[in-house]
């Protein structure tokens, strides 16, 4: 059989275009090498944010989290849905000011904010080490469960006729369709690349690095902390050019307990847990919560984030292959964007035009992916 | 013959004084006072003692202001605030 379009893949990227092509009409096979979501998508925190650094990002982000906020009804209870706001710490004065230069953008933007200053701050989060100068809250930001809603979305997509198939590692994308490990051959009239860190076996030369990070998760410890806690120093610290780092991120699960993030490794690409860098990361984290020294932690694990160059996914169609689409590339904001990647992507490939301006995105911009360099 | 004389301490359980013997663990202070569910689990479950060897993990109390320590593994002291389910 020829289906209109195969995803190679099953993270919550391809279950969510896989859902976005079923609904359309089109018929749908997810070609998952090991357990669908279980990959990246099952490593993050599950934080809905809207950065604002960078208009494609924040155009991707913003709709993305307008798509899971009308959702939010729908989503299953374990998808653990909580619009718990993001508030964004002021250590000192010069981040205040960079809180309220950010205020500022966000309004012009549309985007609802609220500035608090010492009192306020603690009020909102009563166990924040003493110093912090005041923060910015963005109220209608949420955190999910990943592995939760990007099931949801696979079990949507099968009940609109796509199909799975787990365990079903791609060998070789062939013209017209694909070629899997075990030998079966399958074709279709476009094939989506969607495999994060593993694309760039399918597709050599494609400019997609993993950049490691790891989390901690603690015992349940309910209203320790209240909203997902980002520093403002997050970005500076998290996106240095170079070496390891890592920068204060905790977020309050909806079952009590907390996680606890972040780190960032480039050079490192195994599963094993960097202990010193951990260490690192629990004592920044200790240092501006001081309560979570107390706080008993239950796991901690890693994961590798699809990384390009200039921070912003791959969407849309390999130049000079017909038929082959990427859907990867989104380091940090997979979750957030997956979504309004769907959308955009979707509408690419039937034809269609996105709401979303979807150049900014498109391969083409790396001169890997402009000439004749991936031609088969 | 008279009886053997067993030290007792008082422990405050759940804010109520109770007096039990000296040098016994939380979890067998706990059951001596009839408490079998300790604590929930996140679905709600009522959990108790099951390995008594600080292993399995579902004793878990709050010891002075110290939430999920191990009833098994902690000895009764004086005046030691104890709250299940919390």
């Amino acid at each position: 059989m020829q289906y209109d379009v195969i995803i190679v893949g099953g993270g919550i990227i391809a279950a969510a275009l896989a859902e976005s092509l079923a609904l359309a009409g089109a018929s749908v096979l997810v070609l998952e090498a090991q357990n669908a979501g279980a990959g990246v998508s099952a490593a993050g925190m599950g934080h809905l944010v809207v950065l604002d650094d960078n208009p494609a990002e924040l155009a991707l982000a913003r709709d993305g989290l307008e798509r899971w906020q009308r959702r939010r009804a729908v989503l299953p209870a374990g998808a653990e849905y909580r619009e718990c706001g993001t508030l964004w710490l002021a250590r000192d004065g010069e981040e205040l000011a960079e809180a309220e230069r950010k205020q500022a953008r966000n309004r012009t933007l549309g985007l609802d904010c609220k500035l608090l200053g010492r009192a306020a701050l603690y009020a909102a989060e009563p166990n924040l080490a003493p110093g912090f100068a005041g923060g910015l809250l963005r109220p209608d930001e949420a955190v999910l469960y990943p592995p939760a809603a990007c099931s949801w979305l696979l079990a949507n997509a099968q009940a609109l006729g796509a199909r799975l198939l787990e365990h079903c590692p791609v060998a070789e994308l062939a013209e017209g369709g694909v070629r899997c490990a075990d030998g079966r051959e399958f074709r279709a009239r476009a094939v989506v690349l969607a495999a994060g860190t593993a694309s760039p076996e399918l597709l050599p030369g494609l400019p997609l690095k993993p950049r490691k990070g790891q989390l901690a998760i603690t015992e349940r410890y309910p209203d320790l902390v209240r909203h997902q806690l980002v520093e403002l120093g997050y970005i500076k610290r998290a996106h240095a050019a170079t070496g390891d780092s890592v920068a204060f991120n905790v977020q309050p699960r909806a079952t009590g307990q907390i996680l606890i993030g972040s780190s960032r490794e480039n050079e490192d690409t195994g599963a094993e847990l960097n202990w010193p860098l951990l260490g690192e990361m629990l004592e920044l984290a200790g240092s501006m919560l001081p309560a979570l020294r107390q706080c008993r932690i239950l796991r901690a694990w890693t994961g590798l984030r699809p990384a390009t160059p200039d921070g912003l996914p791959l969407l849309g169609p390999v130049p000079g292959r017909t038929g082959l689409w990427l859907a990867t590339g989104h380091e940090g904001l997979g979750i957030t964007t997956a979504l309004s990647s769907a959308a955009l992507l979707a509408a690419q490939i039937l034809g269609r035009k996105p709401e979303l301006d979807p150049a900014p995105y498109w391969p083409q911009r790396f001169h890997q992916l402009s000439g004749s360099a991936l031609h088969a | 013959m008279p009886e053997a004389v067993i030290a007792e301490l008082p422990i405050r359980l759940n804010g109520e004084t109770v007096r039990v013997p000296a040098g016994i663990t939380v979890a067998a202070a706990l059951a001596l006072a009839g408490q079998q569910a300790l604590r929930l689990s996140v679905k709600g479950a009522p959990r108790g003692p099951l390995c008594g060897m600080g292993v399995c993990f579902e004793c878990r109390v709050t010891i002075d202001g110290r939430r999920h320590e191990r009833a098994c593994q902690r000895l009764v002291a004086d005046q030691m605030e104890i709250l299940t389910h919390d």
